[in-house]
């Protein structure tokens, strides 16, 4: 290519006298504090804006690689898809939503349940990926989970799993909200084998997910300003008929109403979760 | 408009399709205004009934009603969501909606039973956990995934029957049993037929539809493997004679508590254990 050509043109009309120069994938605008970042400045600093602190949503593949030791891991159940049981249907059917979710993140459902070490120490480590049908929960990634918890139990091995979900899958109706009881009974099987389990809640984490395995860790910690709760902010907002104040269902809100144990910053999660495993394990 | 003419003569209406809709239907039942309510199967199941109240944390949620009963001589802990019959009773009641002291109070009194080593029956009749700001403020999910590990950790038989309106994790979360009920017109889901529709179709009008296709009856949930039994309901529906009604659900306890008050102790825990942990298993492992 010829060092000056072009493959877009730079600048382009926007509305009646209104010129924008186009910068995509360049610099981007925080969705909090409006400051321009250059995207490369975000990238090297885990997606949060320099600024504000504003911690940007990632995806389950970045989480995993920014915990697993050189970001290797070992993937389990990878290719478990769900068979539809109840043929559901909208405006598309259910089954050609799941395939074209699958083409567009490379999953097979919405959750990756890997293996590796954490500064030297075995762990799992499952993680939702919010592109996925709303990182919702159905039978995959209410069995991925399961499966993960039985290998923690067999192998001893700490536990830590990353919600970012609106919660229960509704196009599997209560199968998925069966996931959460199924779930559940098994991390009182965690429990009783004293294996640790962190439970990471990230932005937005609510519904069927809060209200099951992702507040039933030994410690609930939550990145900063995360959505966590059980109903959606609409959904109050309608049952109350006024506007929710600022910052509620926040990591801060919850963390002073007794929910979680600590709001944990993304550049110090990795030492968190090290440091917290090096006082329950012996 | 004084002078304008005559209206022209409204044409009759064009009637609107009926479509069978036999999911609907049945929700329809288990809202009916006059449907027997919690209250009135504990009335006439338990020869004895001493309410308890309070989470001993923060308040009584009246929403679940709660206590000691006999039921055919024998001590069991009754635990059942209310919505209340007027509307005096439905403010009181909060229509059903428990909040999170609702399910830490079902909790403790759940624990109290293990200690003692008498069954838990619980009764499911609720739209959904309230929705509201002081529930989420005092941790509703919180209360209801404790609820969910904590009852799959019960060392006695635990009985739940969906009389009415199983929503979501507002059921659910009294709902961890070695044996699940359905009466005939209850319906259970994930969420409710008008929250899905305002989900999917943008308009929570074609709850109909979501009905449907959230397969929510007890006949699509026995399909599904999620419930054990459906208890039939006399006539049009529980309503049109409470008094047969009971005694259908009577005889299923009967049964259910003769098979799980011959079980151990750990046999009754791996029993509902196992249960769930097969419950949904609708997934191919790929190639």
């Amino acid at each position: 290519m010829a060092w000056f050509s072009r493959e877009k043109p730079g600048v382009e009309a926007v509305g009646e006298g209104e010129k924008r120069v186009r910068t995509e994938g360049l610099w981007l605008k925080c969705e909090s504090c409006s400051q321009i970042i250059w995207k490369k400045t975000l990238d090297e600093n885990s997606q949060v804006c320099p600024q504000c602190e504003h911690h940007f949503r990632i995806d389950a593949r970045a989480r995993l690689e920014m915990l697993f030791d050189g970001g290797q891991y070992q993937e389990f159940d990878a290719k478990l898809t769900s068979t539809d049981p109840l043929k559901f249907s909208d405006s598309k059917t259910y089954k050609e939503r799941l395939v074209s979710m699958q083409k567009a993140t490379k999953m097979s459902d919405a959750l990756i349940a890997g293996a590796g070490k954490l500064e030297d120490r075995p762990v799992n480590i499952c993680a939702m990926e919010l592109k996925f049908v709303g990182g919702s929960m159905g039978t995959v990634v209410g069995e991925k989970i399961t499966r993960a918890i039985e290998r923690s139990i067999a192998g001893r091995v700490p536990l830590i799993i990353i919600s970012a979900s609106g919660g229960a899958r509704m196009q599997e109706g209560a199968i998925s909200l069966m996931q959460m009881a199924k779930i559940s009974a098994a991390l009182m099987k965690l429990d009783e084998a004293k294996v640790p389990y962190i439970s990471l809640l990230t932005d937005p984490t609510t519904g069927g997910v809060t209200a099951s395995f992702a507040m039933l860790g030994d410690l609930n910690i939550a990145e900063p300003g995360a959505l966590i709760g059980f109903a959606g902010p609409r959904v109050i907002e309608q049952t109350i008929r006024q506007k929710l104040p600022e910052g509620f269902q926040r990591s801060e809100f919850l963390l002073e109403h007794g929910f979680l144990d600590a709001v944990v910053k993304r550049s110090e999660l990795k030492k968190y979760i090290s440091r917290s495993l090096a006082f329950f394990c012996y | 408009m004084a002078d304008s003419p005559a209206p022209a003569p409204i044409p009759a209406p064009t009637p609107t399709p009926v479509v069978s809709n036999p999911s609907w239907d049945r929700v329809q039942v288990a809202r009916h205004p006059k449907r027997p309510h919690a209250i009135d199967y504990i009335q006439r199941l338990f020869t004895e009934f001493h309410e308890l109240h309070g989470d001993r944390r923060y308040a009584d949620d009246k929403a679940i009603i709660a206590g000691l009963g006999w039921f055919e001589e024998k001590p069991v802990m009754v635990i059942a969501q209310e919505k209340g019959r007027d509307t005096k009773q439905k403010l009181m009641r909060n229509w059903g909606m428990p909040k999170p002291e609702g399910y830490r109070k079902a909790m403790r009194l759940m624990e109290l039973a293990a200690k003692f080593g008498r069954p838990v029956i619980t009764l499911l009749d609720t739209m959904g956990a309230y929705p509201g700001m002081d529930a989420e403020e005092r941790g509703q999910a919180e209360a209801i995934a404790y609820n969910l590990r904590e009852m799959s950790r019960l060392s006695v038989p635990v009985i739940c029957v969906v009389i009415g309106e199983g929503g979501s994790g507002g059921a659910l979360g009294m709902a961890v049993g070695n044996r699940i009920y359905m009466m005939e017109n209850a319906w259970y889901s994930v969420i409710s037929p008008e929250s899905c529709a305002a989900i999917i179709y943008r308009d929570a009008a074609r709850a109909p539809e979501a009905a449907a296709a959230l397969k929510i009856t007890a006949t699509d949930m026995k399909g599904l493997g999620l419930i054990d039994e459906i208890i039939p309901e006399p006539g049009e529906g529980a309503h049109t004679d409470p008094d047969a009604s009971a005694e259908a659900v009577r005889a299923v306890l009967r049964s259910g508590l003769a098979e799980l008050t011959a079980m151990t102790p750990r046999q009754l825990i791996d029993d509902r254990y196992d249960k769930f942990r097969r419950m949904g298993s609708f997934f191919s492992e790929g190639s």
